[in-house]
């Protein structure tokens, strides 16, 4: 690439943007546990006495609050996250290790058939725009972005589960029958929202000035689209990437507890019942740091994909 | 009257678009036609029919927009051809160049990218004959330092050099008829005049006919041996340079000419300027369609008035001016 | 396309000087014209209008309690005779009435923190696009943040923290939903902000905060509409996320989201438990999307090409 020298400088430019992100992220966190009535942290609270050695140890409770902010700010630099609250002999590094490898499968599976899936039926209803075939796409679209993923899942696992019987339920065993429903109802969401951007943008796009003078060249149809209209259109797409991994990690906690499946989302919507602060804090921070460095990601690869900004960096 | 000398022939040409307030006429009953090596300037205001009228024969109306008559080109009619076929004179031997240079270029590819593509798929050369033909054709066109130049993408290049990037890459294919629409009106006036030039020379050395579609009587001179005049979608007056710019029959084209500000002649109040609007294309007056605003209408002006033709070949739309 | 409707920003303007494309048509009206002509968004209009109607006078005409329990009917099917139109739940609740009432919940949870998020959103973000320069950055720069945080989880946190509470569900999804309003706003008050008008009242010595509230504000209109139209589903679909988890309204209160979920704990003995508050909640959300769309598409046309 020519460009190199501009694109390093907007990779350095947005890594260090993210550091104040990630800083408020943990300190809310931490602020937020310390004022929690009945938390680990509060002293009136009578707790486990394992737990409370482990805590004191951890987090000094003796020392002053700044004090202890700095070396929390430490660890979780140091991606520590302490032990469990009720979980009692596991640690919540421990817990992720565990349970994040199911959910990334689900989630990564997911991810890729809504992009591969969504951008399909965008670029087919935006080059058949305003016919039967748009409309109908842009109903189930318009359906799938509205029904929400708790509704399909029971729906789905009434139908093909307990009706017809030719899936599982729920469960998790790491084979392709207990992916199928999870991935499906998880993508669903995502393959509407970009079915629908990309038609939006494809249109955009085909009606730019650069579109007819791909045209007036002479150019069969499907070249112009292939070579000069797919790569601007999918941008937004691309773009909303990482806004879409947020959902879905959001929609994970509700399918992985639908459908048994234990992941993180699982693990961190226990907690929240249990009231497991140091899991539910390091659940949170955790898939904030991911959100953030995918977000980081995708902006990458958007800056790399349009040579603009690759050129306005540069200057 | 098919005259196999014409290069372009355009019959009875009718452009109109479905809105949601109606169909709009953009273009009426149009006739014009271009030999080989022709240059032909095709001038109005805003809304004339100009642009439309190229459009059509291009295909590349918008979704709304429909096209009936016939567009002989080399005796086939460009209206009646599926895309497919269309795509065959397309870029190969009907190249078009666009007003705006800025947005015309895509933004995500190369230069030779877009310029080679056209060559490879219309010649069939490879990549690196392709590439040559570009370079060269981008020194043809005075770039500088070409052979870098083509590595970049249109944002690093300024909107002259987009055009001319835009003129080069219509002359790739040495096509027989170059469409120039509006190609220097978004240019400063310096480059404007650098662009006209360079369409003129590489015309005389390529013997490429032009359609130059402007509002800019300066332009014209410089470039065509003919002029048509277009006012809400229909000719009003056609005829040489020196016929149109000494001689205008119809009140309209003495009204366009008489509002070119000109540094010989001294004003005596001020700017001149055509009183009134064009039509609305929704609804079209019957009869002359210029007569609200024309300073010598009367009232047999609110029938069509005919077509009328002298023997220098110089036709014009009017009652007034009879050469009988 | 006319002038006017490439220029959404000054339309209002134009309408006020009567500075208007050929037939005179102020662009309200012109996008008045197009949202009627927009099927989906008028007939989910009438939709929405009549669950509306149904949720706030409908468990009066029923005559069952949503809290009683008929005992002689428990996961009893839909039926005309024993009175449960849409049958019972687990312990001979009525369905209907519930769903009803939850549905109460849900709409307020919608409409309440979509107006926090618009308070919040339309004055930081006018104040940030009217004042721009550093102070602009800054709190652009705020927002960026917040953004990247991951909303639901330190929504779910926050329930953690300081218990299950009707209002904190309300100011928690609102202080967060604020931050697109903002966006939007700001974008919108900047590109305002250095047109004539702005200019010449300015000239004229109006006061800054007269100016935002005068002229800024009224052109802001649109877009809100749009937005807020398309919060309102967001907002809903957020709480019911919540309380489908056990994290949101507790009982005996109940919403959409937390009969879903009660519902699809009995979905193989009595899917209408299931069925019933889903219903509902999808089409709410599927007309608000409607209107959205519709009310988007009728006021900025350059997006229906």
């Amino acid at each position: 690439m020519i460009q190199d020298s501009g694109m390093l400088k907007h990779s350095l430019q947005r890594l260090l943007g993210l550091i104040p992100t990630l800083l408020m992220l943990v300190t809310v966190a931490f602020f937020l546990i310390r004022v929690a009535p009945g938390g680990p942290f509060d002293s009136e609270k009578l707790l486990p006495p394992e737990v409370e050695a482990n805590l004191s140890a951890r987090y000094h409770l003796d020392e002053p609050v700044l004090q202890q902010y700095f070396r929390y700010v430490g660890q979780i630099a140091a991606l520590d996250f302490g032990p469990s609250y009720h979980y009692k002999d596991w640690t919540v590094n421990e817990l992720i290790a565990q349970s994040f490898p199911v959910s990334l499968t689900v989630g990564l599976s997911a991810m890729v058939l809504a992009f591969f899936v969504g951008t399909l039926l965008g670029i087919a209803a935006a080059l058949r725009q305003n016919t039967r075939t748009d409309y109908s796409l842009m109903g189930f679209a318009m359906l799938g972005m509205s029904v929400p993923n708790f509704v399909i899942a029971p729906v789905l696992i009434l139908l093909l589960a307990v009706y017809a019987g030719w899936l599982p339920a729920g469960g998790w065993d790491w084979s392709i029958a207990y992916m199928v429903l999870p991935v499906i109802t998880l993508s669903l969401p995502a393959i509407a929202y970009i079915a629908r951007l990309t038609r939006g943008s494809m249109i955009e796009v085909l009606n730019s000035n650069f579109i007819r003078t791909a045209r007036a060249k002479g150019l069969p149809e499907s070249t112009v689209i292939r070579r000069h209209a797919l790569r601007p259109a999918l941008l937004p797409v691309i773009s909303f990437l990482g806004p879409a991994t947020a959902a879905m990690i959001s929609g994970s906690v509700v399918i992985e507890r639908i459908f048994s499946i234990p992941g993180l989302g699982s693990y961190f919507v226990q907690g929240a019942l249990n009231r497991d602060y140091t899991l539910v804090m390091g659940v949170v921070i955790f898939y904030g740091f991911l959100i953030i460095i995918l977000n980081f990601l995708v902006d990458l690869v958007y800056a790399w994909l349009n040579p603009k900004i690759r050129y306005d960096e540069k200057r | 009257m098919d005259n196999p000398a014409n290069l372009l022939e355009i019959k009875d040409l009718n452009v109109g678009f479905d809105t949601p307030d109606g169909k709009v006429h953009a273009v009426n009953c149009l006739n014009v036609s271009i030999k080989a090596g022709d240059a032909l300037a095709i001038v109005g205001e805003s809304g004339s029919g100009k642009t439309q009228t190229v459009m059509s024969i291009m295909g590349l109306l918008a979704e709304n927009g429909h096209a009936s008559g016939q567009a002989l080109f080399k005796g086939k009619d460009l209206l009646q051809m599926t895309t497919s076929e269309l795509n065959q004179h397309r870029g190969r031997e009907i190249a078009m160049i666009f007003q705006d240079p800025m947005t015309s270029l895509n933004p995500y590819l190369r230069i030779d990218k877009q310029m080679t593509e056209v060559v490879m798929h219309h010649q069939g050369l490879n990549k690196t004959e392709a590439r040559a033909h570009a370079v060269e054709m981008l020194r043809a066109v005075r770039i500088p330092d070409p052979e870098r130049r083509i590595r970049q993408y249109p944002h690093e290049f300024s909107g002259g050099m987009r055009q001319r990037v835009m003129v080069a890459m219509g002359l790739l294919c040495a096509p027989d008829l170059l469409i120039a629409d509006e190609p220097t009106t978004a240019l400063d006036v310096t480059v404007q005049a650098q662009i006209s030039h360079l369409m003129s020379a590489l015309r005389r050395q390529s013997n490429t006919a032009i359609i130059l579609i402007t509002h800019d009587l300066g332009v014209v001179a410089g470039l065509a041996e003919r002029v048509l005049v277009m006012y809400a979608g229909e000719a009003v007056e056609c005829g040489s340079v020196e016929q149109i710019y000494y001689d205008p029959k119809h009140p309209y084209t003495q009204g366009l000419l008489a509002s070119v500000p000109r540094l010989d002649k001294p004003e005596e109040d001020g700017l001149n300027s055509i009183p009134g609007n064009p039509p609305n294309l929704l609804a079209l007056p019957e009869g002359c369609k210029f007569r609200d605003r024309c300073p010598k209408a009367h009232e047999a002006c609110s029938e069509k008035p005919p077509m009328q033709l002298d023997e220098q070949k110089h036709a014009w739309r009017c009652f007034l001016g009879e050469t009988a | 396309m006319t002038k006017s409707a490439e220029n959404p920003v000054l339309d209002p303007f134009e309408a006020a000087l009567g500075v208007s494309d050929v037939k005179g048509r102020s662009p309200w009206e012109d996008a008045w014209h197009r949202l009627l002509k927009n099927r989906a968004a008028v007939y989910s209009a009438f939709i929405m209008a009549f669950i509306i109607l149904l949720v706030i006078f409908g468990p009066m005409l029923i005559s069952w309690e949503s809290d009683f329990t008929d005992w002689d009917y428990t996961s009893s099917r839909p039926s005309i005779e024993s009175g449960h139109w849409f049958g019972t739940d687990a312990v001979g609740r009525d369905i209907l009435v519930r769903t009803l009432e939850g549905g109460r919940i849900s709409l307020l949870v919608g409409l309440v923190a979509t107006i926090v998020s618009l308070v919040i959103g339309v004055g930081y973000g006018a104040t940030a696009g009217y004042f721009g320069g550093a102070a602009d950055r800054l709190m652009m720069r705020a927002v960026d943040i917040i953004y990247a945080l991951p909303f639901m989880f330190i929504v779910v946190l926050l329930m953690v923290v300081f218990g299950r509470h009707i209002v904190l569900i309300f100011v928690a999804i609102g202080a967060f939903n604020w931050l697109d309003m903002a966006r939007i706003v700001r974008g919108q008050t900047l590109s305002l902000k250095n047109t004539e008008f702005i200019e010449a009242a300015r000239a004229c010595g109006v006061g800054d905060w007269a100016i935002i509230r005068r002229h800024i504000i009224p052109n802001l209109l649109g877009v809100v509409m749009v937005y807020v139209t398309l919060t309102i589903p967001q907002v809903i679909l957020v709480e019911s996320f919540l309380s489908f988890l056990g994290l949101g309204v507790q009982e005996p209160m109940s919403s959409w989201g937390a009969l879903v979920s009660d519902g699809a704990q009995d979905m193989e003995s009595a899917p209408w438990t299931l069925i019933v508050p889903s219903v509902f909640l999808t089409v709410t959300l599927y007309c608000f999307n409607y209107i959205g769309d519709g009310l988007r598409d009728a006021l900025d046309p350059k997006d229906r090409l």
